[in-house]
């Protein structure tokens, strides 16, 4: 099938950045979305242009490196999918496809379709995590888990850190990611020692890089590759509002504790 | 006792605040009262089917309250403008989000109403600014009969006022227009408040939702048929 493209080239963080139209010829039902831009990158490459910048990394939909806007929905049109597990049947012969990189004040682009998500990063350093000594493991089923909860935890768990919730969501919001992260320790024992702190520290940080709210839209869980669901964002909700309302957080922005290098991915 | 450090309650409310949940705390919560409000509201209007006697009778007694009537009057001012203020607040955040738009966005499964919630609230706030200038200052005229002093205290002519001001199309027009946004707003309101607030359950959430979709449209329903009988009844001007 012959396909017209239309994709965000931006050479560096400091371009402005423009639409370029280009045509990608004898693609292959079979092919992978990122294997078709693989194509069409060849051939630039064989005329001596650049090629298209993306993410990509394991092309299984488990890394969470790819994704960018095909037709103005993050990962494309097919639900629960990320774009490496995107395949080309699902497009026609002749369509016009638009494909920009997420947009977000937290994920400024750094060239064509690549986009810094290391806000992600500082908010899982927040507070996304267990404090428990290594070294020695401690027995597998030695701390008993409700089998709902271990669902529940394990669903949320799922998250792949894309950034497509943020992409989609006409607010920006990173609820759904921060969510998901809160949900999934918030839902074990072994979460709980940290998890008023984790919730006042994560949301205080996710607000900081520049994220917008959440307004209860729903259009992050309709294109979340991991169908990650609106329901995290209320336990997060739920969680960061026992936090205050306990008072062993300080639940506005702590000038006490300043986050590592706050909003270092705007300042480029 | 232990000895772990609390902050105190003012800073911390205050720090609550600063964070977007503590906003939406607000909106939420004063949502509550303005929804318990327009539908004692309704209740009162509702009284035009029993006739002139009942529905000015009510006023009367309204009137003869004045303490419940003013406190009634200051909470819901406080709620409007704490409504408005936080859902300002909320909208300057979440406008920095995203400096540079999408060339081609689509909004795949978004209600018509929970991405309108910020142009529907600014329109309706309008229309009640009219609204009471209309029916209760009489400031707009239309034939607005102010009270006058009768035997038995003041009299009231709310029927009339209503019934003058409903024959006018464009009236009863904007006030429908008004009440089809505010259905709007309560549709994607109600149920959201609950889930900004962190109330969310498998089962009980999408009922939430339904109910929250008929009771807007039971609201709009009541509202809306007043002026449709009005001008059916004593035709338009
Ligand atoms: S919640 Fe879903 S869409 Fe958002 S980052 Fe995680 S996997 Fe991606
Ligand atoms: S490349 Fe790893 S999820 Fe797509």
């Amino acid at each position: 099938m012959n396909l017209i493209l239309h994709v965000w080239r931006q050479k560096n963080a400091k371009d402005p950045g423009r639409m370029v139209r280009y045509e990608a010829r004898n693609i292959s039902a079979h092919m992978s979305f990122l294997e078709m831009l693989d194509v069409v990158n060849e051939e630039l490459i064989a005329r001596g242009e650049e090629p298209i910048a993306f993410d990509h990394d394991c092309r299984e939909g488990i890394c969470g490196m790819c994704g960018f806007m095909i037709n103005g929905v993050a990962h494309g049109p097919e639900r629960g999918t990320t774009v490496c597990q995107l395949h080309m049947r699902h497009f026609k012969d002749g369509d016009e496809l638009y494909i920009e990189p997420w947009r977000s004040r937290a994920f400024p682009v750094i060239k064509d379709l690549v986009v810094d998500r290391s806000a992600f990063d500082r908010i899982i350093a927040a507070g996304g995590y267990i404090s428990v000594r290594t070294g020695s493991a401690p027995d597998a089923n030695a701390i008993p888990v409700p089998k709902e909860n271990a669902e529940l935890a394990m669903d949320a768990a799922a998250c792949i850190a894309c950034g497509a919730c943020v992409a989609q969501c006409p607010n920006g919001s990173a609820a759904l990611f921060t969510g998901a992260k809160i949900a999934h320790l918030g839902l074990l024992p072994q979460g709980q020692p940290e998890r008023d702190r984790r919730a006042v520290a994560m949301v205080v940080q996710m607000t900081k890089e520049g994220f917008g709210h959440c307004t209860n839209i729903g259009e992050c869980e309709a294109v979340c590759p991991k169908e990650i669901k609106l329901d995290v964002i209320a336990r997060m909700h739920r969680d960061y509002l026992h936090a205050a309302w306990t008072g062993r957080q300080k639940p506005g922005f702590r000038e006490d504790q300043p986050a590592e290098e706050p909003m270092a991915g705007n300042r480029r | 006792m232990s000895t772990a450090a609390v902050e105190p309650r003012l800073k911390r409310t205050w720090g609550l605040y600063e964070v977007y949940i503590g906003k939406k705390l607000v909106m939420a919560g004063t949502g509550v009262v303005l929804v318990l409000y327009i539908i004692g509201h309704l209740l009162g209007n509702l009284q035009i089917y029993a006739g002139p006697e009942q529905m000015n009778q009510y006023a009367a007694f309204l009137h003869s309250q004045p303490g419940l009537l003013w406190t009634a009057r200051i909470v819901l001012l406080a709620a409007v403008g704490a409504h408005i203020w936080s859902s300002f607040l909320l909208w300057r955040d979440k406008r920095r989000a995203r400096p540079i738009g999408y060339v081609k966005k689509d909004d795949i499964p978004a209600s018509y109403a929970s991405r309108t919630m910020m142009w529907s609230g600014p329109i309706i706030a309008a229309f009640v600014v009219f609204h009471v200038l209309h029916l209760t200052t009489g400031d707009v005229g239309l034939g607005f009969q102010p009270p006058t002093a009768g035997p038995t205290g003041e009299a009231f002519y709310a029927y009339e006022n209503v019934v003058n001001g409903f024959r006018y199309p464009a009236v009863s027009a904007a006030y429908i227009f008004a009440i089809a946004l505010l259905t709007m707003h309560l549709y994607h309101g109600m149920w959201s408040m609950f889930q900004s607030v962190g109330i969310s359950h498998p089962r009980y959430t999408p009922l939430l939702k339904s109910l929250a979709h008929v009771f807007s449209i039971a609201i709009a329903a009541g509202y809306i048929s007043i002026p449709v009988y009005v001008m059916i009844r004593f035709g338009v001007k």
